[in-house]
C-alpha cells in the first residue's frame, strides 16, 4: 500500500461505513419478521452490533429453534470477534476505558480497515472512523428497515425471506476467495491452500445442515454443523 | 420462548466476546490450532446458515420457488463480487416477482 494521508484513511471508512451499515435495512426487515418488536430488533443493533450474529439470532427465531440454539449459534459466530480483537489490541493500544468502547467496535470491517494498515497511527484513525460510520449507519438504518417492515405487512409477499439466505452468502464469499484480505495471512501463508480447505469446510457444513434439517429442532443443524468442523480441526 | 432474554444475552455475549480479546495475552494466538479454530467456525457456521434459511421451515425441508429464485439471484450477484447491499435487494426483488407469478 502506497503512502496515505489521514484523510484519504477517514474517506474511505467512512465509505465503506455507509455502505456497510446500509445494510442494517435488511437486518431490521427480517428481525421483525421473524417476530421481534421494533426495540428489541433496535436493541440488538446498539448492543450486539455484530451483523451475523444478529441475523443468525433472528433467523433461528423465525425457524421457532429455542432460546438455547438461537443463542449458541449467534454466540458461537460472534467469538470471531475475539479474535479480531486481540489482533487489534497491540495496533490500537487503547487503556483503560477507551478500551471497553473499542470493544464495542471489533467487527469485520473495522478490522480489516485497520490492519490493512502498515502504520499504526493510521490503523487507529481507519478504525475508530469505520466503527462510527457503521455504528451510526446500522443503527439508523435497522430502525428504518424494522419499521418499514411492521408498516408492509407480510414479509415473504416482498421477497424479504430471500434476504436472509443472501446475506449469509454474501458474508461466507469473501472467506472462500484466494488472497482475501481477511485471510491473508500476515507470515504469507499459502493462501490457496487455505482458500480449499474453506471451501471444503463450507460445503461439508452445509451437507450436515441439510440432512440434519428434517431430524433435529430448528437451530440445532448450525451448531452441529459447526461441531463438527470442531472435531475436524482436532483430528487433523 | 422470551425474546427480550434472548436479546439481552446475546448482546451481553457478544459483547463479552469482544472485550475478551482485549484483555486475554495475545499470544494465545500464537498456537495454530487456535487460530485455525477461529478462523474454519465462522466459514461452517455461515455455511450451514445460508443452506438452512434457504430451505427449512421449522424441521421440514420446504423448496420454496420464490424463495429459491430470489437467492439463486443473489448468489449470482455474490458471485459477480456484487456490493453487499445490491446482494440482498436483487434477492428481495427477484423473491418478490417470482412470487406475484
Amino acid at each position: 500500500m502506497l503512502e496515505e494521508s489521514p484523510r484519504a484513511v477517514v474517506r474511505d471508512s467512512v465509505g465503506v461505513g455507509l455502505a456497510v451499515g446500509a445494510y442494517g435495512v435488511a437486518f431490521g426487515a427480517a428481525s421483525v419478521a421473524a417476530g421481534l418488536s421494533v426495540l428489541q430488533t433496535s436493541v440488538l443493533s446498539l448492543l450486539a452490533f455484530t451483523g451475523g450474529t444478529q441475523f443468525a439470532v433472528v433467523g433461528v427465531v423465525s425457524g421457532g429453534g429455542t432460546l438455547a440454539t438461537a443463542l449458541g449459534g449467534g454466540l458461537l459466530l460472534g467469538a470471531r470477534n475475539t479474535l479480531y480483537a486481540m489482533r487489534l489490541a497491540p495496533l490500537l493500544r487503547q487503556r483503560g476505558l477507551r478500551r471497553f468502547v473499542a470493544a464495542q467496535g471489533t467487527i469485520d470491517e473495522s478490522t480489516a480497515m485497520a490492519v490493512a494498515r502498515r502504520d499504526p497511527a493510521l490503523a487507529r484513525v481507519a478504525f475508530w472512523w469505520t466503527f462510527v460510520a457503521i455504528y451510526v449507519c446500522w443503527n439508523a438504518t435497522t430502525l428504518a428497515g424494522a419499521v418499514g417492515a411492521q408498516a408492509l405487512g407480510d414479509p415473504a409477499k416482498f421477497g424479504l425471506d430471500a434476504v436472509v439466505p443472501a446475506a449469509f452468502l454474501a458474508l461466507l464469499a469473501p472467506r472462500l476467495r484466494n488472497g482475501d484480505e481477511r485471510s491473508r495471512d500476515a507470515n504469507g501463508a499459502d493462501t490457496a491452500a487455505r482458500s480449499r480447505e474453506s471451501l471444503r469446510i463450507a460445503a461439508g457444513a452445509a451437507l450436515i445442515a441439510l440432512v440434519l434439517i428434517p431430524l433435529t429442532p430448528p437451530g440445532v443443524p448450525v451448531l452441529a454443523a459447526a461441531a463438527a468442523v470442531l472435531l475436524a480441526g482436532r483430528l487433523r | 420462548m422470551n425474546l427480550w432474554v434472548l436479546v439481552l444475552a446475546t448482546a451481553g455475549g457478544c459483547y463479552a466476546l469482544k472485550v475478551a480479546g482485549y484483555l486475554v495475552p495475545a499470544r494465545l494466538l500464537d498456537a495454530p490450532q487456535v487460530r485455525r479454530l477461529v478462523e474454519l467456525l465462522p466459514v461452517a457456521l455461515l455455511a450451514a446458515l445460508v443452506v438452512v434459511e434457504a430451505v427449512a421451515s421449522g424441521r421440514h425441508l420446504q423448496w420454496d420457488a420464490a424463495r429459491l429464485a430470489g437467492f439463486g439471484a443473489a448468489a449470482v450477484a455474490v458471485w459477480r463480487r456484487a456490493p453487499f447491499l445490491a446482494v440482498v435487494v436483487i434477492a428481495a426483488v427477484v423473491a418478490a416477482a417470482a412470487r406475484q407469478i
